[in-house]
């Protein structure tokens, strides 16, 4: 009775990589996975705000800095990581949002999710039609 | 009853995956892809007299700053709840790591962006 832990000695199911168990669990970690990616982007920029406020050359370092082979790479992964985020994002906004009723129905989750997907295209043309003409 | 601070993190976690969603995917392309390879965007678009004139105006710091910050906050708050599912111990020292990181980001961000004047 003293050490009733002991002798019973229970069966703990392992939990070590429990998500690749599962081709759910593996999405979801993937998932999870692209906030890594905003970090790291958020660093890249933090670290072009710091050069920029330091002068030209400290600036132009930064943008040698992105036109390196390992720079395009880490940027491609990051690019594909932004997709998956914002694929995802929308896909789970009809859960996390809280719930729009029209005329006594609920908004379809799938209405939510492809306004989000359609939001997301418009914004990045938008940007990129901004940062087209301001290079012009 | 203590108030929470939980609300003040879930509102920046949300309000930066919402920007990131949305203009993420394409700042990446332009500041990583398109203007180091000089294609389909000017690499020339990214030049300093460029940059310091949308970091001078108060639009563009804002805008700078409301990007970098919100993605770091966002970024630190998803980490911080998956070092569970990691089987990571989420103690005060990874709260500290995660949010104090994207506090770091967002003082270096206002710092610099504030030094370079209106």
């Amino acid at each position: 009775m003293s050490k009733p832990a002991d002798v019973r000695r229970p069966y703990v199911r392992p939990m070590a990589g429990w998500w690749r168990r599962d081709p759910f669990f593996m999405r979801y970690m993937l998932r999870e996975a692209t906030a890594v990616a905003v970090a790291v982007y958020a660093v890249v920029l933090a670290l072009g705000i710091v050069r920029l406020a330091q002068g030209e050359a400290a600036w132009n370092g930064w943008l040698d800095a992105l036109r390196s082979p390992w720079s395009l790479l880490l940027h491609a992964v990051l690019l594909v990581a932004m997709v998956i985020h914002a694929k995802s994002w929308f896909d789970i906004m009809p859960k996390t949002m809280p719930m729009i009723l029209i005329g006594g129905r609920r908004l379809a989750a799938q209405t939510i999710t492809r306004t989000g997907w359609a939001a997301s295209v418009v914004a990045s043309i938008v940007l990129f039609a901004l940062a087209w003409w301001w290079g012009a | 009853m203590k108030r929470s601070n939980a609300p003040i993190f879930w509102l920046l976690f949300g309000a930066g995956g919402m920007l990131s969603a949305l203009f993420g995917t394409v700042l990446v392309f332009i500041t990583g892809i398109a203007v180091p390879l000089g294609w389909p965007l000017p690499a020339d678009l990214l030049s300093y007299p460029n940059m310091l004139a949308l970091a001078q105006h108060w639009f563009g710091k804002g805008m700078l700053f409301v990007i970098v910050a919100l993605f770091a906050w966002h970024a630190a708050h998803r980490i911080f709840h998956s070092l569970h599912d990691l089987g990571l111990r989420t103690g005060a020292l990874a709260k500290l790591a995660c949010y104090g990181g994207a506090l770091l980001i967002s003082v270096v961000s206002a710092v610099g962006l504030l030094s370079l004047g209106f």
